[in-house]
């Protein structure tokens, strides 16, 4: 069963296609992930998914009901948490509950008594009538998930959950998150450019890049695929490197920043091969490691780029600083 | 979406904004200020200065309805450009993403302020109490009440409407300087309309502000230049429009 079939989706911003023809499955009870760089398109794709954006082509259907036809259905029927912080900071965390769920329509008894219990689960039930004002960044994050599971959505978006979050509550809302999956068999659509989140949370990845989805399945089948070992190496002339590797071992060889990624079979075997060549030709390592794929190799040799030298050329960086200065 | 009314969703938005209006102390006391400061320095200071002949009151009598007015425009005004905030902390996408219409969300907004103004109103009132004001039957003060209401209806929509196209405060203080202060001036909150040249005079007609001023001032004093019947059509006919455009502008919002 799906929870969401996504039909040739695209969003254009006058000449700019954010999303460009996107479709996929994200079956019910799944906790999928969006990976992908800053403009992606991830909370683009968030926004029309939840009714908020209408797409420029293409649907969606979320819990059996049409995004353009019914609105307010998709609405009722999911929780959604956004990128940026969307609490009233003059009301206290029991009063955003409380005008949450008096918009969706839960009767009062009901309604106390979910906020009582989903404060106590994101365990802020001691400072509930203390102003959202004085919460820190990981209270408010926690605050605003409960929030959006108190009409018991059967589908939650969390829209990069952990940013600008320590490791230590990121941990702890990784843990949550998948116990909300597990025990109450929410389907959760998170977005993140966190590698190691998607790779440890989500039972599906959708890589996305440009408004496009370049690969898409479980973090393991991805990892696999590119297969074999990945070595790194870090040197000044990354870019001699990677024009003097020409072997037939070498299933994928990347340079970006002064790392040269090399993908192939039985690394241990060639790396003798890697270091002598370089010294042959006059060329400085300064560090080489051996490691298993990850999804940020995935990315690579799916993109050409890693995804951090992704984030950091687009005008993003300035809404990325803006948004982490409103943070505060 | 259907524009469907629920009262329960515009008394949870109305209640919200009571909420917050309660919880800026300072803000309560910043906004009585500056109208006090006028009622004052004015009122005693051109009490025994100006002589208005035929209207049967001193000065002072004269311009308290003018300041009550004057308090309910800017608190209402402010009350609908806060939709700015909303929007640049957030918490707008938290409502408007809720399974509700606009029309409800705006609703609740417009009577929150003018809930508020008309508190803020009340407030001045009371002070002038003390400053000579006579409030001999209940049936004038609310009058007085009703006019308040609709100048706060309206105004605060007229702020919603321009928090609408703006995405932040930046033109707010021209909104102020170059829409609210002239509305303000030529509303015949301070002196009589007709002692302005006759040049002046149709533009102080186009005020809406003016009929509310008159209707306040029909309501405490017993006395108005303009029929106090004609000056509640035109008002609530304004305030019908306002409500509509505001709306209008509300519902394109995109977030
Ligand atoms: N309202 C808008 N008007 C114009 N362009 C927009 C708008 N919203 C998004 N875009 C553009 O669409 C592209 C995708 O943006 P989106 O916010 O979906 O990216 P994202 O993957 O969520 O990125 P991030 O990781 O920074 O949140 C970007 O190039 C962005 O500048
Ligand atoms: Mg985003």
């Amino acid at each position: 069963m799906f929870a969401i079939k996504v039909e040739n989706l695209t969003k254009e911003f006058d000449g700019l296609v954010a999303v460009d023809n996107v479709s996929f499955d994200i079956e019910a009870g799944e906790i999928f992930g969006l990976l992908g760089p800053n403009g992606a398109g991830k909370t683009t794709i968030l926004s029309m998914l939840s009714t908020i954006l209408k797409p420029t082509s293409g649907t969606a259907i979320v819990n059996d009901l049409d995004i353009l036809k019914d609105e307010d259905g998709v609405r009722k029927s999911i929780g959604i948490v956004f990128q940026d912080q969307s609490l009233d900071e003059e009301l206290t965390a029991y009063e955003n509950m409380d005008f949450h769920g008096r918009l969706y329509r839960i009767p009062k008894n009901l309604r106390q008594e979910r906020i009582a219990e989903l404060l106590k689960l994101v365990e802020l039930e001691d400072r509930k009538d203390s102003l959202v004002k004085t919460f820190s960044g990981g209270m408010r994050r926690r605050l605003e998930i409960a929030r959006g599971l108190l009409h018991h959505p059967k589908v939650l978006f969390l829209d990069e959950p952990t940013l600008g979050l320590d490791p230590q509550t990121r941990n702890h809302l990784w843990q949550y998150i998948e116990n909300l999956n597990k025990e109450k068999g929410i389907t959760i659509i998170l977005t993140t450019h966190y590698m190691d989140e998607a790779d440890k949370l989500c039972e599906k990845v959708a890589i996305i890049d440009m408004g496009k989805i370049i690969a898409l399945d479980t973090p393991q089948k991805l990892k696999e695929d590119l297969g074999g070992d990945v070595i790194t190496i870090k040197s000044p002339d990354a870019d001699k490197i990677y024009s003097k590797i020409k072997a037939s071992w070498v299933k994928n060889i990347e340079s970006h920043d002064g790392f040269v990624t090399i993908n192939l079979e039985n690394a241990e075997k060639h790396i003798t091969e890697i270091v002598s060549l370089s010294s042959h030709n006059n060329i400085d390592i300064e560090s080489i490691s051996i490691h298993k794929p990850t999804l940020e190799d995935v990315f690579l040799n799916f993109t050409g780029k890693t995804i951090r030298e992704q984030e950091f050329n687009t005008k993003d960086q300035m809404r990325m600083r803006q948004r982490l200065w409103r943070r505060r | 979406m259907e524009e469907e009314i629920t009262v329960d969703i515009v008394y949870t938005i109305w209640l919200r904004h009571i909420k917050r209006y309660i919880r800026s102390r300072s803000r309560i006391i910043g906004s009585l200020g500056m109208p006090l400061f006028f009622l004052l320095v004015l009122g005693f200071g051109l009490n025994s200065v100006v002589d208005l002949p035929g209207m049967g009151q001193d000065y002072m009598g004269f311009l308290i309805p003018g300041i009550i007015s004057m308090s309910v425009l800017f608190t209402s005004v402010f009350s609908g450009i806060q939709i700015i905030w909303d929007k640049q902390f957030g918490f707008l996408k938290e409502t408007l993403v809720a399974p509700v219409s606009r029309m409800e969300i705006m609703l609740g907004q417009t009577l929150g302020g003018a809930t508020t103004s008309l508190i803020q109103g009340l407030i001045i009132l009371v002070f002038s109490l003390f400053l000579g004001l006579n409030i001999s039957n209940i049936y004038g003060f609310l009058v007085a009440c009703a006019f308040m209401v609709l100048i706060g209806l309206s105004f605060t929509a007229f702020g919603i409407a321009i928090a609408s196209k703006m995405d932040d405060m930046h033109g707010f203080q021209l909104i102020i300087n170059f829409v609210i202060f002239p509305i303000f001036g030529l509303s015949g909150a301070l002196f009589p309309l007709n002692s302005l040249p006759s040049w002046l005079q149709p533009l102080t007609l186009i005020d809406p502000l003016a009929y509310g001023v008159e209707g306040i001032r029909y309501g405490l004093l017993g006395t108005s230049q303009i029929n106090p019947y004609f000056c509640f059509i035109v008002l609530a006919g304004f305030t019908v429009f306002m409500m509509t455009f505001g709306s209008y502008l509300f519902r394109k919002i995109q977030i």
